[in-house]
């Protein structure tokens, strides 16, 4: 999709999949209360405007680095819902057939190079997607997504560098949703803002309202350009916010229910989305009725597929560990 | 026949694999116009290039990690760690992200990736520059971990490593660059976990790799005008591991020394004698002897360093005191 180009159902597209990604977390919410997944899962519901606009600007063969807190990016990207609910249930039917789980969960097929569960692990993979489209001189791009905690990481760092010093079409688009952890960007983050961080490295920095899909999609879009332009990466940081905790069962000791509420209230990508759709006259109350059921008729066969499968069998632990062993 | 050094070998791997394929490439520090700091790429960067040959920032974690990402989308990158030392730095990267990937995505993700590195004492590199540093590697599932110790092992198994579709710690010694031996002529390989009987011998049975062969021979020399007969067993490869050769040499002598230079306590040397128990116990005549690095940091000065690794005389001793 083209900014310029932007038209109704492009917009509905953008909204619906915003409701995916929210009834996707919410039901993984669920399952992991009914203790129906085996790990930890970390969801990103309150985050949805930066993934889905971010994957609505970069083409099907770019290739995204993911995070822990990755199974948005990964639909955004256009995944199938119902092998992601298998991997999560560590079904054998799932994308890594039960060997990952959410925190490794990937498509290659769809240049989806993992979630990863080390804080800033997809840095310097990014950097190499981004190196390999350089030598092999196609216009592709890769984005790396990452928490405001992960730029406090040396990966961080040294792939920002040497993706400057080679000009490698990669951006760096960081959600910060303002809690590394548990641990306050507002005491961990030296100079107050991740974007900021780029003019150490001559690159552009850009800061955009995570919360609205549009302005994601405008910001993200410009550095899209000037990755594909040859003219190398940039730092794109989405102000956004969590409402769960960083994982499932998080007490939340390091904020007031006052403060979720609030920007759940006031800030809410997908109400903040609706209210505009309906006053631009892009999306009527039935349509919107008709749209939230459908992607929970989604989430439901899903679900039910990934009950369903089979568990993976204990001898498939020995396979994969090498190619032609 | 050529004859040829270690550093030509490796030199002549890497040019004939890159000339063989489009999608090998060497990045790392200094290995570019400068060809490396023990000079183990000299005159590719010539030959191939800035975009085949190139420096990297000093960012270990990133060389490793950008060459996984490229390794991840289809290329096949050859990165260079300057010191097994500094592998440390790249932890993170080797253990978490290269050796897991093809695993955790459940064999989606093919990584076809060489980590070039050395190790070992050389001439007063001090306790951040010699080490031996195998068993950190050997540890992790996924990893294959190859350490060959003459420049006909060292082409032909670098060869077949970047051929090879799984990611490789490929660990050369830097005392062993400047040793000269014969190179078969023409494209051969040496396939990656069979060991080589670089001496026979009915008495006893020394396993060894690396450098230590080499010190190993020269003590199998000293024994052999003794009338002991010792047979030396090059592993090449730690993992895959040769584990057959290592058991019909053990049952044929009923002895096992296990020679490296790595320190004793944890080194993989402790891992083969366990499996020598496990497998030939019934045939042992004497206990198994571990020859190894003393427990210490690398010192500095030369007698201090050298007191702490093994060398052909205390080889030697070891193997006389099992007979």
């Amino acid at each position: 999709m083209n900014q310029a180009k932007l038209g109704k159902t492009d917009m509905l597209n953008l909204f619906k999949k915003m409701l995916l990604v929210r009834a996707f977390e919410e039901k993984a919410g669920e399952l992991f209360q009914q203790n129906l997944i085996p790990g930890f899962i970390h969801l990103s519901i309150g985050q949805e405007a930066s993934s889905v606009g971010t994957c609505s600007v970069i083409r099907p063969n770019d290739y995204v680095a993911s995070t822990h807190r990755g199974h948005g990016h990964m639909i955004a990207k256009g995944a199938d819902p119902k092998r992601m609910f298998a991997e999560i249930l560590g079904k054998s039917t799932g994308y890594c057939k039960g060997k990952g789980g959410s925190m490794h969960i990937a498509d290659f097929s769809l240049g989806f190079l993992g979630a990863n569960g080390v804080v800033g692990g997809g840095f310097p993979i990014a950097v190499g997607a981004g190196l390999s489209i350089k030598l092999r001189r196609t216009d592709q791009i890769a984005i790396v997504f990452f928490g405001d905690g992960a730029a406090n990481r040396g990966t961080f760092h040294e792939a920002l560098n040497m993706a400057a010093i080679w000009k490698l079409p990669v951006i760096f688009v960081c959600e910060n949703n303002q809690y590394a952890s548990t641990t306050s960007i507002s005491y961990s983050l030296a100079g107050g803002s991740i974007a900021g961080r780029a003019c150490a490295y001559g690159i552009p920095g850009y800061t955009a309202n995570g919360n609205d899909v549009l302005e994601v999609r405008e910001i993200v879009g410009r550095a899209v350009l000037r990755a594909r332009s040859g003219e190398g990466p940039s730092i794109v940081e989405n102000k956004t916010y969590r409402y769960r905790g960083h994982f499932e069962g998080d007490p939340q000791k390091y904020r007031s229910p006052q403060e979720i509420d609030g920007f759940k209230k006031e800030q809410d990508p997908i109400a903040v989305f609706e209210i505009r759709l309906k006053t631009a006259k892009v999306l009527t109350d039935s349509a919107a009725k008709k749209m939230r059921k459908d992607v929970a008729q989604i989430i439901e066969d899903a679900v039910h597929y990934a009950r369903e499968a089979p568990l993976p069998q204990p001898e498939d632990a020995m396979e994969d560990l090498f190619v032609n062993p | 026949m050529r004859v040829m050094s270690y550093r030509e070998a490796v030199i002549e791997a890497l040019r004939e694999e890159m000339t063989r394929d489009g999608n090998v490439f060497l990045m790392g520090e200094d290995v570019g116009r400068m060809g490396g700091v023990f000079q183990a790429t000299a005159g590719l960067w010539e030959t191939f290039g800035p975009s085949r040959v190139f420096d990297t920032p000093i960012s270990e974690v990133a060389i490793v990690g950008a060459a996984l990402g490229a390794a991840l989308v289809g290329l096949r990158p050859v990165a260079e760690i300057m010191f097994v030392d500094f592998t440390g730095v790249a932890m993170d990267q080797i253990a978490n992200q290269v050796a897991k990937f093809h695993f955790m995505t459940g064999g989606q993700a093919i990584v076809p990736l060489v980590i070039r590195t050395q190790g070992g004492v050389g001439f007063g590199d001090a306790a951040q520059h010699s080490q031996s540093l195998e068993a950190w590697h050997t540890h992790i599932p996924g990893l294959k971990v190859v350490m060959p110790s003459t420049p006909s092992d060292a082409k032909g198994l670098l060869k077949t490593s970047i051929r090879d579709d799984n990611p490789i710690i490929f660990i050369e010694h830097k005392l062993l660059y400047q040793t000269e031996g014969p190179i078969p002529e023409g494209d051969y390989l040496v396939p990656i976990g069979k060991a080589d009987i670089k001496k026979e011998g009915k008495d006893v049975t020394i396993i060894t790799w690396s450098k230590m062969v080499l010190d190993s021979l020269e003590a199998a020399s000293l024994l052999e005008e003794e009338g002991i007969h010792a047979e030396v067993v090059d592993l090449r490869t730690l993992n895959p591991l040769d584990l057959d050769t290592i058991i019909f040499s053990v049952k044929k002598t009923g002895r096992a020394v296990i020679v490296h230079e790595a320190c004793k306590t944890g080194g993989f040397g402790a891992e083969i004698a366990a499996l020598i128990v496990e497998k030939a116990f019934d045939y042992l005549d004497a206990p198994i002897q571990r020859i190894a690095g003393i427990d210490t940091p690398i010192p500095y000065a030369a007698p201090l360093y050298r007191a702490v690794i093994p060398n052909p005389d205390k080889i030697a001793q070891a193997v006389r005191g099992l007979l």
